[in-house]
């Protein structure tokens, strides 16, 4: 046990955590099924409460002239349900499923960086608690996800909402870098022996694109976002169209962002439901090689179509068709693996328990949602769509019926191995039933009012326009939704502590995470398993191999210990984020606190020399 | 945990690749933001008014310099000698920390006599945080340089065999160099010379 030789004015304990139990197991770990389920539990919540701002839209649109909610909070509303859905909900929820699942997929005792996912993890959780404390503290972001500027700077938006919005998000960035800096390490360098590229699961492989992606698109946002924090603070001209600013800069540079950030968002989910489909069709996936290149071809086209968010913005005749075929081009790998999905369950043994149901609600609702975006992504046909409830359709076509559903059907997929447990299979197929029924009819009318002209972020509406009777379904059935959430969340409640046992391997599945016990033991494996074929568990399973015993005893084997570090950076941070908005002087404390966490982490070893 | 690795390169070489990567990503859109606003706005003073070339280039020589003594340090190192090491190290450290005396000397006559200010006009804006970003870059790799130099020198844990230690800021050095000399090509050369389209 050595302690950290800090020259501090005060005495205070900073020796090394060894063993924690309760509450400073959690605040203190770096294993990453634990971060996994405290980044997947906190992730949810955050989806819950992104849930219910949503319900408050919903509420206020239900007929016309409503006066539930005031005009300046319901653009606070719009604001957070989106940037919380897709920042707080499903990046945070897919990094849960990369945290524990990627080290189990490839054979790895954990993570490339242990620590540094601590840091992933708590980092996410203060940009989260920035961004969501806005409510308390004087008013939130009012001026929609994507924080368009010169509206968000001070000129026209002098309260501290888009301080929060800015510096939330860059602080969100900054856990999201250093989780896919772990990520894409983890990949390259911890496989088992014999886990080439090309016999890595499909999960993995869409974690590793969706992690390059995000590295290389996360620092285009941050500078955005420093611009404008440096308007907002210091008076920079970034945004200034007083002195000659061009307000396309800031679409510019989030687009460029924004468009592998979809690609982001769905990648881990179609990943999701490629390991879902071939264990519940008992077929190895169609296709894995035009899956793994459609996929990579998907990440390198999300960067030629950022324009086609901005088409109405007056870019040209030119610039327009050539986004227009850009955009249309990713129709075709995106097509391909729907077909190889498709591939993969015909002719099957389908099983169709819940995440098949949910991955079979991906497939169809990500279908619709990709024909409704080959129709805008025709630009002429964009300029009747722009800003209507068309666009909201297709997103939520996209990333609810797409992303979201593929997350559920992850949940349901990994809870046994997760918890040991199985959950209830009626409760579960409900869950789904009321989920995608609610969806359809919440989502589905919107392209019929988007069409008729109905914009996006007004807060009520006349009762002439006709849009009232659509409104009002899409209000009863977002309720539907919540109610289907509401029963996931009791299944999820009853069945962690109390569900049916449910083995090492229920699914029969193919991936090495079923080869170990249910929860995995802190190791994960025994002996790190050697590979020799795609799908190899399947494999061996197939040659009765899978059960051979080994000589192993847990106790020899090491795992990096806890450390306080991770934390106190994130903490560090956070300070810092307060202090840009309120003192600079609290700014400067937090970013003396970071780096001396910092320099504190990089001078302790991963293992204590003498201790076990 | 073993240290066997499935490419047999460490972990950490990998890491410091895929963020000098995603810092690429960062530089580019500064510059980009830079390039866009390029003769928009007020138009003085503008970047003919305050660069001075003969300054800048000095300056940008001795950071290339640095980058030279700075494969002299890491070369020696892993020789296991110890004593030409710290030479080259303080050498590079001092090169670093004399860029950054320029640039500072840079900002303040900037700033002074010719009364460029972030919030001026939109070159101020865009040279500052461009260049400022740099600086910043500048900073840490001194510092980290100088914890290593500090480690040699006091707590004897600098080695041929810790060279990896080395090995990592020596690229982060050496990327922080090649970044400036992009900006240093598409600031003050591009900004100045008589012929390129502003």
């Amino acid at each position: 046990m050595t302690t950290i030789p800090l020259k501090l004015p005060f005495k205070i304990d900073l020796s090394r955590p060894v063993n924690p139990t309760g509450i400073w197991d959690w605040i203190t770990t770096i294993d990453h099924k634990k971060i996994g389920v405290l980044y997947g539990v906190t992730a949810f919540l955050m989806f819950i409460t992104g849930g219910i701002e949503a319900l408050l839209i919903r509420t206020q649109l239900a007929g016309p002239e409503m006066k539930i909610i005031a005009p300046d909070v319901y653009n606070q509303l719009f604001t957070m349900h989106a940037t919380t859905m897709i920042f707080l909900g499903v990046m945070p929820l897919s990094a849960a499923f990369f945290n524990y699942i990627i080290p189990l997929q490839i054979g790895a005792r954990d993570v490339a960086f242990p620590r540094l996912n601590a840091f992933s993890y708590w980092t996410f959780l203060f940009g989260a608690l920035i961004m969501k404390s806005s409510w308390f503290l004087g008013g939130s972001p009012n001026a929609g996800w994507f924080g368009y500027a010169p509206i968000t700077t001070t000129t026209f938006n002098a309260g501290h909402g888009i301080d929060f919005w800015v510096v939330g998000l860059q602080v969100l960035g900054v856990a999201s870098l250093a989780a896919s800096f772990n990520f894409i390490v983890t990949i390259i360098n911890m496989r088992a022996p014999g886990m080439s590229f090309m016999r890595l699961p499909l999960f993995t492989w869409m974690t590793f694109i969706t992690a390059i992606l995000l590295v290389l698109a996360f620092p285009v946002i941050t500078v955005a976002l420093i611009e404008l924090m440096l308007d907002r603070t210091f008076d920079f001209n970034f945004f200034n169209t007083r002195a000659g600013a061009n307000p396309l800069l800031w679409q510019h540079l989030f687009w460029i962002f924004g468009h592998p950030e979809v690609y982001i968002l769905i990648l881990p989910a179609m990943g999701i439901v490629s390991e879902i489909l071939p264990t519940f069709s008992k077929k190895p996936i169609f296709g894995y090689a035009a899956m793994v290149l459609a996929a990579a071809f998907i990440a390198f086209m999300g960067w030629l179509v950022w324009s086609h968010h901005m088409f109405t913005t007056g870019l040209g005749p030119i610039a327009n068709s050539v986004f227009t075929i850009t955009t249309m081009l990713i129709a075709i790998p995106t097509g391909v693996k729907m077909f190889n999905w498709l591939g993969t369950m015909w002719g099957g043994n389908i099983e169709f328990n819940t995440p098949t149901l949910f991955s079979v609600g991906f497939l169809s609702m990500f279908l619709i949602g990709g024909i409704s975006g080959v129709m805008h992504s025709f630009s002429a046909s964009d300029y009747q769509q722009q800003d209507t409830y068309f666009i909201v359709a297709h997103i939520h076509y996209v990333l609810f019926g797409g992303a979201i559903f593929g997350i559920f059907a992850g949940i349901y997929y990994w809870f046994p191995k997760i918890t040991g447990r199985m959950y209830d299979e009626k409760m579960g197929k409900l869950n789904f039933w009321l989920m995608f029924i609610g969806q359809n009819l919440t989502f589905f009318p919107m392209h019929f009012i988007g069409m008729q002209g109905m914009p996006r972020r007004i807060f009520t509406y006349d009762a002439n326009m006709g849009w009232a009777f659509w409104n009002g379904v899409e209000t009863f059935s977002a309720y539907i939704i919540a109610f289907g959430v509401l029963f996931f969340i009791i299944n999820m409640l009853k069945s962690w502590g109390n569900g049916p046992k449910a083995g090492d391997d229920p699914w029969d599945a193919r991936t090495l995470e079923w080869s170990i016990s249910s929860p995995p033991p802190v190791y994960n494996f025994l002996d790190v398993p050697k590979v020799e074929a795609l799908d190899d568990f399947w494999v061996k399973k197939q040659k009765g191999l899978s059960k051979i015993k080994s000589k192993t005893k847990p106790k020899d084997i090491h795992l990096p210990q806890a450390s306080y570090w991770p934390m106190l950076a994130s903490l560090g941070l956070a300070i810092a984020g307060y202090g840009i908005i309120y003192n600079l002087v609290v700014c400067g404390l937090g970013i003396a606190m970071l780096l001396i966490t910092v320099c504190a982490w990089s001078f302790e070893p991963v293992n204590e020399p003498d201790a076990h | 945990m073993s240290d066997e690795t499935t490419t047999g390169l460490n972990n950490r070489k990998i890491l410091m690749w895929v963020f000098l990567g995603s810092d690429c990503m960062f530089f580019a859109s500064l510059i980009g933001t830079y390039l866009i606003y390029k003769g928009m706005g007020l138009p003085h003073p503008g970047p003919s008014d305050v660069f001075d070339i003969p300054t800048t280039s000095v300056s940008t020589f001795v950071l290339l310099m640095s980058s030279m003594s700075m494969v002299f340090a890491y070369a020696y190192l892993v020789r296991s000698n110890i004593k030409a090491f710290r030479i080259w190290m303080i050498s590079t450290i001092i090169m670093g920390a004399t860029f950054l005396g320029f640039q500072i000397f840079e900002f303040s006559e900037f700033y002074f006599h010719d009364h460029l200010s972030p919030q001026t006009n939109l070159f101020g804006t865009t040279f500052y945080a461009l260049t400022g970003t740099h600086g910043i870059h500048v900073t840490i790799g001194v510092v980290w340089l100088g914890i290593i130099f500090y480690s040699s020198l006091f707590r004897n844990t600098v080695s041929a065999k810790t060279n990896l230690d080395l090995d990592l800021a020596a690229l982060y050095w050496h990327f922080v160099d090649i970044v400036w000399i992009v900006i240093f090509a598409v600031v003050y050369l591009f900004g100045t010379f008589k012929g390129f389209p502003s």
